[in-house]
C-alpha cells in the first residue's frame, strides 16, 4: 500500500512540476540561453555514444537480417527492415535509454544534491520558482533535442547496415539497392511516428529525472538512491509506453 | 611605519518607497513529524526592526521554528505570518523581501560567488545589469570579500561560505532577514565579526533580524530580545539583561553551563535512564 501511495505521489508530484514549468513560461527570463545550455551539455554528452551505438545496432540489424533472409531471397528487403526498424523502433529507444543514462541520471544528481544542501530551499525563500529555473529549461531543451539525436542515430545505423551489406559475403547487396530499398518502402510518417515517440519519451525521461532529484529527503546517500531510482523508473517507463504509442499509431 | 586604519564600510541601501522592516507573528505554532512533536504551542511577536534570537539546545526545534518563519514548511497547527501574510505564498514574497542565510550557507555550487549573489536581481528583474553589478560589487565590499566573486563556493572557507551567504542576502535588499546559527563552525574572531555585522545591519538599515543560535555571547550582546526553546517549548522570552537574572535552572544551565568533572552530565544522564 506504502508503495502504491508513493507511486501515485511521484506520478502527482510530476503533473504539478510540468504544469507549473510551463506555467512559468512567459515570466522565465533568459530561457532561450539556458535551454540552449542544457541542450548542448545533453547533446554533447550523448552523441558520442548515439553514434557508436546506433551503427552498431544498424549493423546487428543487417547482419540478423541478411543470416535469415537469405533463406526466402529476400535480401534486398534489408535496406527496409534496417530502416523501418530504426526510424520507427529503435532510434527513438535507444536515444531515450541513452538520455536516462547519461543525461536524466546527472540531472536526478545535480537536483538531488541541490536539495539535499538546501540550495532549493534558497530558492524558495528568494521566490524564484525551482520549476522556472532548473526544470522549464532543461525540459525544453530536451525536447529540442530528442528529434535531432534521433534522427542522427537513424542516419547512422541506416549507414552501419549498408557497410554489413556491401561487405559481408554472404549478404552482398549493393550498398545502392539497400538505400533504393529504404526510399522505396519506408514512408515519411515511419520517420514522423518515431520522432513523436523520440519527443514523448525525452519528455518522460526528463520529468522523472528532475521530479525524483527535486523529491529528495535526506542525506548524501539519498542522492545516490534518487539517481538509482530516476534511471529505473525512466527505462520502465520508455518500455511501457512505446507499447501503448506504437498501438496508438499502428 | 604608519598604521592604516580602515574606515567603516558604510551599509547603504538604494531607496525604496516600500522598504521597511516587517513584523513577524507566530501564534500557537505546533509542529510534528509523524509521532515526534517537534513545536508545541508557540507564541511569540518580533517587532519590526528588532534582532531577535532564538535559543536553546540541539534539538529543541529551533532551526524547524526559523523554517516555519521562512515559509519552509507548513505548521501542523497554528500560523505564521509577516506583516499579517502567510509567508508560504509567493505573492507575500512578492511584497516582502525576506532572505534565509543558511547554517551551511546553502550558496550555488555550480556558480561563482558574484552570480549566486547576482541570481536573485536578475532572475527578479528587479534593476539593471549595470545597477546589479554596482550592487553585488557592494555587498562583497561590505563583507570584504571582493576578491572571492570569481571563486566557486568549493574553493571557499566554511566561514567565507558564511559572508557570501550573508552578502547574498544583502542584495536582496531584505526587510525580513533570519540567520540559521550564523556562527556554527567559525572560530572566535569571525563570530565576532558576523556578529558585528549583524548588528551593523540594525544600526546602519532599518530591518528585522531572527537569528537562531548557540551562541551566548552573540545572543546576549546583539540581541534585543531572546527566546529560549527548550524541548519544542518557548521556556522564555526576554531582553538580555532580564535573562541572564532569570530565577529558571533550564535557563541558567544552559546561559552558564558548568564543567563538573566529579560529577559529569553524562552520568546523570546514563543514572537517569536506567
Amino acid at each position: 500500500m506504502n508503495r502504491l501511495t508513493e507511486t501515485l505521489e511521484g506520478l502527482g508530484s510530476a503533473v504539478i512540476l510540468a504544469v507549473r514549468a510551463f506555467a512559468s513560461l512567459p515570466k522565465a527570463p533568459r530561457i532561450l540561453k539556458r535551454t540552449a545550455e542544457h541542450g548542448y551539455y545533453g547533446g554533447y554528452t550523448t552523441l558520442p555514444i548515439v553514434a557508436i551505438l546506433s551503427f552498431f545496432i544498424g549493423s546487428v540489424l543487417a547482419l540478423q537480417a541478411g543470416i535469415t533472409m537469405k533463406h526466402f531471397g529476400a535480401k534486398q528487403l534489408i535496406g527496409i527492415l534496417v530502416g523501418a526498424s530504426m526510424a520507427r523502433e529503435l532510434g527513438p529507444v535507444m536515444v531515450a535509454i541513452l538520455l536516462a543514462g547519461r543525461v536524466g541520471s546527472a540531472v536526478t544528481a545535480e537536483l538531488a544534491s541541490m536539495k539535499v544542501y538546501q540550495e532549493i530551499d534558497a530558492l524558495v525563500t528568494m521566490n524564484i520558482p525551482p520549476e522556472r529555473l532548473l526544470v522549464l529549461p532543461r525540459l525544453l531543451a530536451v525536447l529540442l533535442l530528442m528529434p535531432v539525436l534521433t534522427i542522427i542515430a537513424n542516419l547512422i545505423g541506416w549507414f552501419g547496415g549498408a557497410i554489413v551489406c556491401a561487405h559481408v559475403d554472404f549478404i552482398g547487396v549493393d550498398p545502392t539497392a539497400y538505400f533504393q530499398s529504404i526510399q522505396r518502402y519506408l514512408a515519411v510518417q515511419d520517420i514522423l511516428d518515431g520522432l513523436i515517440k523520440a519527443e514523448v519519451f525525452g519528455f518522460v525521461v526528463m520529468l522523472i529525472a528532475c521530479t525524483t532529484g527535486l523529491r529528495t529527503r535526506g542525506g548524501p546517500r539519498e542522492i545516490g538512491f534518487a539517481v538509482t531510482k530516476s534511471v529505473v523508473v525512466s527505462l520502465i517507463s520508455i518500455l511501457v509506453l512505446d507499447y501503448f504509442i506504437t498501438k496508438a499509431l499502428a | 611605519m604608519n598604521a592604516s586604519i580602515k574606515a567603516p564600510k558604510p551599509i547603504v541601501r538604494v531607496p525604496r518607497d516600500d522598504l521597511s522592516p516587517v513584523r513577524v507573528e507566530v501564534a500557537s505554532l505546533s509542529k510534528s513529524f509523524g509521532p515526534q512533536t517537534v513545536l508545541a504551542d508557540i507564541s511569540l511577536s518580533v517587532a519590526p526592526g528588532e534582532i531577535f534570537t532564538i535559543m536553546g539546545p540541539s534539538g529543541s526545534g529551533k532551526s524547524v521554528l526559523l523554517r516555519h518563519i521562512a515559509g519552509l514548511e507548513t505548521p501542523t497547527r497554528g500560523t505564521v505570518t509577516i506583516n499579517g501574510q502567510d509567508p508560504q505564498l509567493p505573492a507575500t514574497r512578492d511584497r516582502f523581501a525576506l532572505a534565509l542565510v543558511f547554517q551551511a550557507g546553502a550558496l550555488f555550487n555550480s556558480l561563482t560567488v558574484y552570480e549566486n549573489l547576482a541570481l536573485y536581481p536578475l532572475e527578479r528583474r528587479i534593476h539593471s545589469k549595470a545597477d546589479i553589478h554596482q550592487r553585488v560589487m557592494r555587498a562583497l565590499h561590505i563583507l570584504s570579500i571582493e576578491g572571492a566573486a570569481h571563486k566557486l563556493p568549493a574553493e571557499l572557507s566554511g566561514g567565507m561560505k558564511k559572508r557570501v551567504a550573508i552578502a547574498r542576502a544583502l542584495v536582496m535588499e531584505p526587510q525580513l532577514i533570519l540567520f540559521d546559527e550564523p556562527t556554527s563552525e567559525l572560530d572566535p574572531i569571525m563570530s565576532a565579526t558576523i556578529a558585528e555585522i549583524i548588528a551593523t545591519l540594525k544600526e546602519q538599515i532599518a530591518i528585522t533580524t531572527i537569528v537562531v543560535s548557540h551562541d551566548r555571547d552573540l545572543a546576549l550582546t546583539i540581541s534585543d530580545r531572546v527566546a529560549i526553546l527548550h524541548q519544542g517549548r518557548l521556556r522564555a522570552v526576554e531582553k538580555p539583561a532580564a535573562l541572564r537574572q532569570s530565577p529558571d535552572p533550564v535557563i541558567q544551565d544552559f546561559l552558564n553551563p558548568k564543567i563538573d568533572i566529579r560529577h559529569p552530565r553524562f552520568k546523570q544522564l546514563e543514572a537517569s535512564h536506567e
